[in-house]
């Protein structure tokens, strides 16, 4: 039943576009199917990665309902699936077959310019001019050159999170600002006996996030655009970025046999030794509030002591300062979802939406309007620090796409390890460029 | 059928550059082979499966045989003993991993217990040390599966007559006799099955490996498997194309292997078993 139905869907969208082919010369492709919004009945498969039960799950059944309560014509079906499950297998998969979910988790950056290349999405710049306008710079992860293919509704750029009674106690009166005081903090906290740094290196992108931000400090904005758009890696500005960060290791800043712990979801992560004070600080991104709040043993505490400051500066480096690396969750439509997709995105990243997923404190939202719903201090100076970005640089194994960027944290890693070099991981990457 | 077509499919995905958008189009004969054996992470994988193939053969080998010859002698609490020995077989690989990892996070359980015993020196970043890990996956590897080989040798033992122990008693042989000249030689097919059975499931081990690693350790090399590193590179770096040689090349390995130790070692045991029938 359900296979007949969408092949005759199929058929119908495919005469469709044959009859507006044969009609019109150019233009005018979208007042065809708008025109037949909320006509006919509609089911949107929807897979998203919230997939732990918990507040994001359970709002987005509620967007759902919602959505279906003011568009009656339209049901909703939510398959939740774990990211990782989700973004190797279940997508891609599911792409490659005649049956792809109509809406679906989408990470922007090298991935999406690869699913845009295999024709798997559905363009939408026309038709949410609007929201991107009210996004801002944000959007743009979500653009293939220039074209816009999914909306995020959560974005936030990566700092350190921290301990402040640690800090207190250490002596160390303000956050970090630089390098040089970093590792001073660093210095201090081992004398009062405290793990300066938590890293869930056994994970790798936790620890390959230290060598983003070091390639963030030693590269111009340029060089890293060129990075993403080309997968150009000859600047030697990233094997300075090894360089600087195989000096950093060298200081001893993180826990010992840090090559084991996990990144989060356990009292024995990375996450959990911030968590419960058993560390002074950890690289991460926005998420982190809620993940610290899943692992402590008191939350009141975590509450009391958390505080959020942004990656130091290099100084002398010609990176931009004021630089910052991010990235965010977003939602695309399949190139022959129903009309009805593109409306249900553009209520996602509404701001009355938004304002319920910002309460739900799993995240930062995009909308603008809707930052007045974040209430922790720590998610507060993110938001601020977003703003004042003068450059989101993405995940760089995202912007990279899944085969550079295994590569690069791999290599990364072997750093860590203590068996690999800054050149090595510039030749594993441009190796699995070509892989 | 259900064998050639998966397997012909994972031959001709593995000839093309693919990275699983959109359809195979970029073929490129024999790359993703050389690229594999060029790759110091794969020839990893390989002597980790070599260190899991012949570790598991002569480790749990000598202590199957030995355990099996004490369970098959009366003794009070022999039912219990079989039962215990054959426990971690029976669990779940991924169970056993998990449990495996809890016990050994740095200052976990076996920490705790070596500094207790007065061993602490020996103590280990068991999962973490990219050279110790593989050994601490073998001895659980070992945990788990010598009790399958105890209760094949003891299935075999109960097929050896008492006829020829006691006769071999009366001609005053002694135990240690018995079994080195009666016994062990007539449990042959049954060791030879055991052989068999462990170097292919030491060849394709994947679940225990992929729950028990830390992935970092594993992407490094130190604890990675065939398995482990086509799924690492098939899926998570997006190689389809790549991955299917993996497959492929795993498969014609344990498919060589098989062959071979079927031609030299099991050859006699599968005749005797046709001209046994034939009579």
């Amino acid at each position: 039943m359900a296979m007949k139905r969408r092949a005759s869907a199929v058929l119908a969208l495919l005469m469709t576009s044959v009859v507006v082919l044969a009609g019109c010369s150019g233009g005018g492709e979208e007042a065809a199917p708008q025109s037949e919004l909320y006509k006919d009945p509609v089911t949107l498969s929807w897979w998203h990665n919230a997939s732990q039960d918990g507040p994001g799950k359970t709002y987005w059944e509620k967007v759902a309902k919602d959505f279906s309560a003011l568009h009656p014509t339209v049901k909703i079906e939510i398959e939740a699936i774990e990211t990782n499950q989700l973004q190797r297998t279940r997508l891609p998969a599911a792409l490659l077959s005649s049956d792809p979910p109509d809406i679906f988790q989408a990470w922007g950056g090298g991935e999406m310019s690869e699913q845009v290349e295999a024709d798997y999405l559905k363009e939408i710049t026309d038709q949410t001019k609007t929201e991107v306008g009210d996004i801002g710079s944000a959007a743009e992860i979500w653009q293939v050159k220039g074209k816009q293919y999914g909306l995020p509704f959560r974005m936030g750029i990566e700092g350190i999170w921290y301990n402040k009674e640690m800090f207190a106690k250490a002596g160390i009166a303000a956050p970090p600002t630089t390098f040089e005081e970093l590792n001073t903090a660093v210095t201090k906290l081992k004398a009062i006996n405290v793990i300066p740094i938590a890293v869930g290196a056994g994970d790798k992108w936790p620890a390959a996030h230290w060598w983003y931000n070091m390639a963030l400090r030693a590269c111009s904005v340029d060089a890293l655009k060129k990075a993403s758009a080309e997968k150009n890696f000859d600047d030697p500005c990233f094997v300075k970025a090894g360089q600087d960060l195989k000096a950093f290791i060298d200081t001893k800043p993180f826990q010992p046999n840090f090559i084991a712990t996990p990144g989060q979801n356990d009292p024995t992560s990375a996450n959990g030794m911030l968590a419960n004070g058993k560390a002074a600080m950890e690289l991460m991104g926005d998420w982190n509030r809620g993940t610290l709040d899943t692992v402590t043993t008191d939350k009141a505490k975590l509450a009391s002591f958390l505080g959020w400051f942004p990656v130091p500066a290099i100084a002398g480096s010609p990176g931009d300062p004021k630089a910052a690396l991010g990235g965010g969750d977003g939602f695309s439509c399949a190139k022959n979802a129903p009309a009805e997709c593109v409306e249900f995105l553009k209520y996602i990243v509404s701001p009355e939406v938004q304002k319920g997923y910002a309460e739900t404190g799993t995240g930062l939202p995009v909308a603008k309007g809707a930052a007045d719903a974040v209430k922790d201090p720590a998610l507060k100076s993110i938001l601020e620090a977003t703003s004042g970005a003068s450059y989101v640089q993405l995940w760089l194994d995202t912007a990279y796409g899944s085969t550079v960027g295994n590569a690069m944290n791999d290599a990364i890693v072997a750093i860590f390890a203590g068996n690999g070099t800054p050149e090595k991981v510039v030749s594993a990457m441009k190796a699995a460029a070509s892989k | 059928m259900f064998v050639l077509v998966p397997m012909g499919f994972a031959v001709y995905y593995s000839l093309f550059r693919w990275r699983g958008v959109g359809p195979p189009t970029e073929f490129v004969g024999l790359r993703n082979y050389t690229l594999a054996f060029q790759d110091p992470i794969f020839l990893d994988a390989l002597r980790n499966n070599a260190i899991i193939v012949f570790g598991s053969l002569l480790i749990q080998g000598p202590i199957a045989l030995g355990v099996a010859l004490l369970l098959n002698r009366r003794f009070r609490g022999r039912a219990v003993f079989r039962l215990l020995v054959f426990v971690p077989y029976v669990l779940a690989e991924v169970t056993v991993g998990i449990m495996w990892k809890l016990l050994l996070t740095g200052d976990g359980t076996v920490d705790a217990l070596m500094r207790s015993l007065g061993m602490g020196g020996l103590v280990q970043a068991w999962l973490a040390d990219l050279d110790v890990v593989i050994w601490t996956l073998l001895a659980i590897l070992t945990w788990k599966y010598v009790g399958f080989a105890i209760i094949l040798l003891l299935a075999g033992l109960s097929n050896v007559p008492d006829e020829l122990t006691e006769a071999a008693a009366i001609d005053g042989a002694s135990w240690w006799q018995i079994q080195r000249h009666v016994t062990i030689p007539l449990l042959g097919p049954t060791i030879r099955i055991w052989m068999f059975l462990s170097m292919i499931g030491s060849l394709q081990i994947f679940d225990m490996i992929w729950v028990t690693s830390v992935p970092a350790v594993r992407s490094l090399g130190a604890s990675a498997t065939m398995a482990t590193y086509m799924v690492d590179n098939g899926f998570f770096a997006r190689l389809w194309g790549y991955g299917n040689a993996v497959a492929v090349i795993l498969f014609v390995i344990s498919f060589v292997a098989a062959l071979l130790f079927q031609r030299f070692l099991l050859r006699r045991d599968i005749e005797g078993a046709i001209t046994g029938r034939a009579k």
